[in-house]
């Protein structure tokens, strides 16, 4: 039966929801908020959210639940008076430097304080100017700008189960700090950038390396090649006037020309050829009885720290394909070798753990790196700004042969599931159209969690999961270890919904994650080209540049 | 690493308290009582048997006063500035103390990593204050001069070993 409360005297229903504030953002008044995230634990720190009840009492709505009959206010004086006290308490012990601040414009502070027009503060100053932690390849942390709001140490443990930063000291002392702290670099970070992407303000930001991209571009020494990877052409318009989903991929290959990159190149192809190579690999280990399985994903450089760092003895488990950007990144050096040339090559990724992953030691081929610089999509939005490219006016463009054609299993990498269906159109051996939908409706692209299913292969079945999030892994690594499931192939995705929620995607925690996840499936059900193996740039790969050297470059270790 | 006979010790401490995280805080305190400090190798062990992250047993080993990651002198004296013993005048008694060890709030322990001086809020014997304690002996009443005296007899201690 509906139940129903007051706020500001207008009857509201509510069902569900699990506080007063969902409630109140249901009705359509956006209550502010920093420490909040429907995602996250409640943690009612920051108290911007506080209504008042019919008594005149203050209560914070995300940590009260809804009661029937109950009556709140939203917006009284007294109300407006403690938003604003708060923000300017917040403020005053807050690095002001707004105009040099790398979330100039897109942070949570600078718009509350905006929004509720505090043009002065009564309060002095007192903010220390702390050293940054540039320790890490994928994000910057400076804690001058934190608000101690927690969200970024609630994403470490609940979402990715890692823990890297946590409270420390206390009161007028607390701080948000690694273990010992240490910089964060050497902890047990796994560089996802989650945690940036729920930070309202610039207290962790993702490292930016526009700088050097722009350096080699204006050099032109050598030619710049660049990969863009799936999941940017789904997010990467929303900072343009675009819908969330609004596959661009056509505008950002005109853009990247535009900025001055010589060869403008899909990583969709690459991810067809870790399909090739993961499925071939998946049913070597299927028929050998001593190969270690289950057989887990190796694309996410998250989920591969993770289990260096927490689960060792799984590393012989893990597929020893190296992610579609690091399988790239040969191949496109190789292939300016050919001519006589050396490259740049730069990948734009949605993943700030791509720029650990391109600086690891296994990636280097006598001393350099196969992908010299990653770009997150918002670094190459802020290029394009940048360079004043009217990015929604241009014509579309396509990418460069050789490596021009891509299949749609390439493209739904991009969301979590994608690999694995990509994968089992791949192993299945019914080629027909009917196959591909009922591979579609087993689900694996579901935007859940966790996710297991069984596919009928000869005359046994495979045992599939897909997880998302690093700590639903580790509840499914715990549920093997312990023997109380058993699988033969297992995606992993450190980043919830997929690299369309990555740590380098526009908009961090509020982005709209199912309509991304909508526009890869309408990018990959409008190709021609459906399976990894019908993409005619794989056989010329293996019969051409590859031959006898799929090993050598396609493939890694890594070590315990 | 750990040497095998501090882990076994560990080991006891976490074996009372069945691995149990809720009871990080009572296991600190064991090592704290059996270190007079807490290694920051021990804490990331007891991180790891305890199932919980470096970072958070770091932020409960900095939030309590009581808890200290650094070495701590062989004489560990602790003045009283509670209320009851600041208004009898202990801030010249803690003066006192580190005037003559050398020692700041900063870098409370002397260099031959004999003595460590501290501040406590309150120690709840006000009816002896202003009060101090080295070692865990308590020391009612005391004025400079005893200061003096007393850390004289300490370093006598020290020179006859």
């Amino acid at each position: 039966m509906a139940k129903y409360m007051i706020i500001d005297g207008k009857q509201v229903e509510f069902n569900d929801e699990k506080n007063i504030l969902a409630v109140v953002r249901k009705m359509g008044i956006d209550l502010p908020t920093f420490c909040y995230y429907p995602e996250l634990s409640v943690y009612g720190a920051c108290r911007m959210c506080v209504v008042e009840d019919a008594w005149g009492g203050m209560v914070a709505s995300c940590s009260t639940p809804p009661k029937e009959n109950m009556e709140i206010k939203t917006n009284t004086p007294k109300l407006q008076k403690y938003r604003k006290m708060i923000l300017e308490l917040l403020l005053s012990s807050h690095c002001r430097e707004c105009l040099t601040c790398e979330k100039n414009g897109n942070c949570r502070l600078q718009e509350l304080a905006d929004r509720f027009g505090i043009r002065q503060l009564r309060f002095p100053t007192d903010y220390s100017k702390l050293e940054k932690d540039e320790s890490s390849k994928a994000i910057v942390r400076d804690t001058s700008k934190c608000i101690l709001c927690g969200d970024c140490i609630r994403t470490c443990s609940e979402i990715q189960n890692v823990g890297a930063i946590d409270f420390a000291h206390r009161g007028s002392k607390m701080v948000v700090s690694t273990a010992f702290n240490k910089p964060i670099a050497e902890t047990n970070c796994v560089n996802c950038g989650q945690c940036a992407a729920a930070c309202p303000t610039g207290a962790i930001t993702i490292k930016n390396d526009t700088d050097k991209v722009w350096d080699a571009l204006y050099k032109k020494e050598k030619p710049v090649a660049v990969q863009i990877a799936p999941a940017v052409r789904v997010a990467l318009g929303e900072e343009f006037g675009f819908a969330p989903g609004d596959n661009v991929i056509g505008k950002i290959a005109a853009a990247l020309r535009r900025l001055g990159f010589d060869a403008v190149y899909d990583t969709s192809l690459s991810a067809d050829l870790t399909i090739m190579e993961e499925a071939k690999e998946l049913l070597e280990r299927l028929s050998d009885s001593g190969a270690a399985l289950p057989m887990f994903t190796s694309c996410c450089p998250g989920w591969i720290k993770y289990a260096e760092d927490n689960h060792p003895d799984l590393l012989d488990n893990i597929s020893t394909c190296k992610s579609p950007m690091e399988m790239f990144g040969p191949v496109i050096k190789e292939y300016f070798k050919d001519q006589g040339k050396e490259v740049v090559s730069v990948a734009i990724m949605p993943c700030t753990a791509k720029k650990y992953e391109a600086a690891r030691e296994e990636f280097k081929r006598n001393g350099i790196a196969d992908v010299d610089y990653v770009l997150t999509t918002v670094e190459l939005i802020q290029m394009i700004k940048e360079a004043g490219i009217n990015f929604a006016d241009l014509q579309e463009e396509e990418f460069d042969e050789p490596f021009k054609p891509y299949s749609g299993a390439g493209v739904i990498f991009g969301v979590t599931g994608g690999v694995m269906e990509a994968a089992v159109r791949k192993v299945v051996e019914d080629k027909t159209n009917k196959a591909l939908d009922e591979i579609k409706y087993m689900g694996f692209r579901d935007l859940k969690g966790v996710k297991v299913c069984e596919l009928p292969y000869g005359d046994r079945k495979l045992n599939i999961a897909v997880v998302n999030g690093l700590a639903n892994a580790e509840c499914l690594i715990q549920q093997i270890k312990s023997g109380e499931a058993s699988f033969d192939f297992v995606e992993v995705m450190a980043c919830p919904k997929g690299c369309i929620g990555g740590g380098g995607q526009p908009k961090g925690f509020r982005a709209k994650k199912d309509e991304r996840a909508q526009g890869i499936d309408k990018a990959d059900a409008s190709m021609e080209l459906r399976r990894s193996e019908d993409n005619p740039a794989m056989a010329q790969l293996y019969d051409g540049l590859l031959k006898g050297r799929e090993h050598e470059l396609l493939h890694v270790h890594y070590k315990k | 690493m750990l040497e095998q006979k501090e882990k076994e010790k560990i080991d006891h401490i976490l074996k009372k308290y069945d691995y149990e995280k809720s009871k990080v805080i009572s296991i600190m305190q064991e090592v704290q009582k059996e270190y007079h400090y807490l290694p920051q190798e021990i804490l990331c062990y007891l991180a790891k048997e305890l199932g919980i992250s470096e970072a958070k047993i770091y932020g409960v080993a900095t939030f309590y006063e009581n808890f200290s990651l650094e070495k701590k002198g062989k004489y560990l004296i602790k003045v009283c500035d509670g209320t009851a013993c600041h208004v009898r005048k202990s801030v010249p008694i803690l003066e006192e103390f580190r005037k003559i060890l050398n020692v700041t709030p900063e870098k409370p322990t002397t260099e031959d990593g004999m003595f460590t001086v501290e501040t406590v809020s309150c120690f709840g014997a006000c009816g002896l204050a202003p009060v101090c304690t080295i070692n865990d002996e308590v020391h009612p009443a005391m004025t400079p001069e005893k200061v003096r005296t007393l850390l004289a007899e300490l370093k006598e201690g020290i020179d006859e070993n």
